[in-house]
């Protein structure tokens, strides 16, 4: 009986609680996936989520002059838009000088772009081997890796930005 | 007028009684103009009915000139900003018609029939939401700021201070109402994984522009916004649903959600690491700078919003935090000397706009004219000088030191650091 009552009062008293606590009406549908791997755009700095596929700097080179070069310029230098080279040692100094060589810390970043928002008036019209080959290309004239080197999902990650080191987070996760 | 004679002075400079608007009431009968009526004749608009209702409001034709200023990027259509004209408003709330605007490829034209939200990753049930989904889920609705952290960032580039109106210089600052379900909401129905620490929020405009979330802010007061000011959100807003990171900036409050993955680490997007990171003196550059400083800036006077004649003005303005309510906003009117407590108004809520008013007599002599806002918790807005230790040269993004007008003798405003 003494037993009873210790359990009874506060199922009574904390009832209405939980059901508050876990008030949606559950209308999610599961994905399978299959669905998943349709949405799931994200690259991760070690290489998760980067799909097969290859290229390197000289494909890269056809592709950038045809699709890129109008808005970022010769070798990636005074377009119209973002300078994609050179600046080195200039990133405390020059707002134009913060490029894919002299800031960005990790390559993987290159492909998870383009292939989310380039070229900017067709976004999704470049295959798997041409953004590897545009990476690819966009390291090569940054000093990073050699012209016939081939990038894919096993050799990107692994390579180190030149400014890589000179990032710290801010924000600590708890 | 003998009230005018008797006010009281609580700084140097003609600084008055922050309590004097409310104590006068229509002082500005008595105090701007003084309409003279001679006969009993009826204005145009009072002589025949106006015209009749409208499926849609606009405002007054006299006020067409009030709108956003805006520039894209060269070589693209939508990308760039648009620029909020707060001097021109008044209270904490920005019309959705004037709200700035940032955008990466441009607005997409999103049917909502079609569009979804996807929730996967390290989730125990990884789930898709439609809107007619979410429209039965339970909804909570704040008013809060939304700031780009590269707002007044030529205040803190330019060696000589640039000129041009509020909305020139800092207006990509906004204050709405946001309505929608709280992210923790969808996030109990997923389940997390015990190693999940981020979430990578995902847009649908052709940019699929991405952010990497701590999942404690995704936990604590993130939304999943579908509301704006009681409207729908507008698609420059993100409709027909935006991740809103109440206090943090705007960039990562991702428009037109559609995705979020939840993972163990972020994904260092573009926007995270090449953009909206801040770079020291010392060449080391800060990842994930989230919460928006504490700042204040005087709408009127400012730059175009001239002082005619000398005589009582009222000094206005908008405070906000994004660590959570403004505590105080101090004024001054003698470049610094002095300072006295500015009046807020009614509304002091957390992470939102908060307006400021003082009442100021000014003698018609040149002299300088701030605000300095302090939140709850205790942090001050800095001095120009005192912002600029340890960044580097061209550090811009969160920008929030004290701003200054120079009032010259014909009561022009023009931007000055101090």
């Amino acid at each position: 009986m003494f037993t009873f009552r210790m359990f009874a009062f506060p199922l009574i008293l904390f009832t209405p609680l939980l059901i508050y606590a876990d008030d949606g009406p559950k209308l999610g549908i599961p994905l399978s996936p299959e669905e998943i791997a349709t949405y799931d755009y994200v690259v991760m700095p070690d290489g998760d989520g980067l799909p097969k596929g290859s290229g390197n700097a000289i494909q890269g080179k056809e592709i950038y002059e045809l699709r890129c070069l109008a808005c970022h310029g010769i070798e990636g230098k005074k377009g119209l838009n973002d300078e994609l080279n050179g600046g080195h040692g200039t990133i405390t100094t020059s707002l134009t000088g913060k490029t894919i060589g002299s800031y960005w810390p990790y390559a993987t970043t290159i492909f998870d772009y383009i292939r989310r928002a380039m070229p900017y008036q067709t976004p999704g019209i470049f295959s798997n081997d041409e953004i590897y080959s545009l990476t690819a290309y966009l390291l090569f004239i940054n000093n990073i890796i050699d012209e016939d080197e081939q990038i894919n999902s096993k050799s990107l990650p692994k390579i180190i930005m030149p400014n890589q080191e000179n990032f710290v987070w801010s924000y600590q996760p708890k | 007028m003998k009230r005018l004679k008797n006010l009281p002075h609580v700084a140097a400079n003609g600084l008055l009684d922050r309590r004097l608007f409310l104590k006068t009431g229509g002082m500005s009968g008595f105090a701007l103009f003084t309409a003279k009526v001679t006969s009993q004749e009826r204005e145009k608009w009072s002589l025949n009915p106006g015209v009749g209702m409208g499926e849609y409001g606009s405002p007054s034709q006299y006020e067409s000139h009030i709108k956003r200023s805006f520039g894209s990027r060269l070589g693209t259509t939508g990308s760039g900003a648009s620029r909020t004209p707060i001097q021109h408003l008044d209270g904490m709330i920005t019309p959705s018609r004037l709200h700035f605007e940032r955008h990466h490829s441009g607005i997409p034209d999103i049917n909502p029939d079609q569009h979804k939200l996807i929730i996967y990753g390290l989730v125990d049930r990884p789930l898709m939401f439609t809107l007619d989904a979410l429209a039965r889920y339970p909804t909570v609705s704040r008013i809060q700021f939304l700031e780009c952290s590269g707002n007044s960032g030529t205040q803190a580039i330019l060696p000589e201070p640039r000129q041009g109106s509020v909305s020139d210089l800092h207006g990509l600052i906004s204050c709405s109402e946001w309505g929608g379900i709280l992210l923790s909401t969808l996030l109990e129905e997923t389940g997390l994984k015990k190693n999940a620490k981020w979430i990578i929020a995902g847009g649908s405009d052709s940019a699929m522009m991405s952010r990497s979330i701590p999942i404690e802010k995704a936990l604590d007061d993130a939304m999943i916004a579908l509301y704006q000011n009681g409207e729908r959100i507008r698609p420059s807003n993100g409709y027909p649903m935006r991740l809103f990171l109440p206090g943090w900036e705007g960039n990562a409050s991702v428009k037109w959600l559609t995705s979020l993955k939840v993972t163990s680490s972020p994904a260092m997007t573009k926007d995270e690491t090449s953009k909206y990171s801040d770079t020291l003196d010392t060449g080391i550059s800060e990842l994930f700078t989230f919460p928006m400083g504490v700042k204040s800036l005087i709408t009127s006077p400012s730059p175009g919003l001239n002082l005619h004649e000398k005589g009582i003005y009222q000094i206005s303005g908008i405070a906000w935090s994004g660590v959570g309510k403004i505590k105080n906003v101090e004024i001054s009117t003698d470049s610094g000397k002095t300072w006295a407590k500015s009046a807020l108004d009614q509304h002091v809520l957390p992470k939102a706009l908060t307006r400021f008013r003082s009442a100021w007599k000014w003698d018609g002599s040149p002299t300088t004219i701030m605000s300095r806002a302090t939140d709850e918790s205790g942090e001050i807005q800095p001095i120009r000088e005192v912002w600029k230790v340890g960044r580097a040269a061209n550090s811009y993004y969160h920008y929030n030191a004290i701003q200054a007008w120079s009032i010259d003798e014909a009561g022009e405003s023009s931007n000055v650091y101090v």
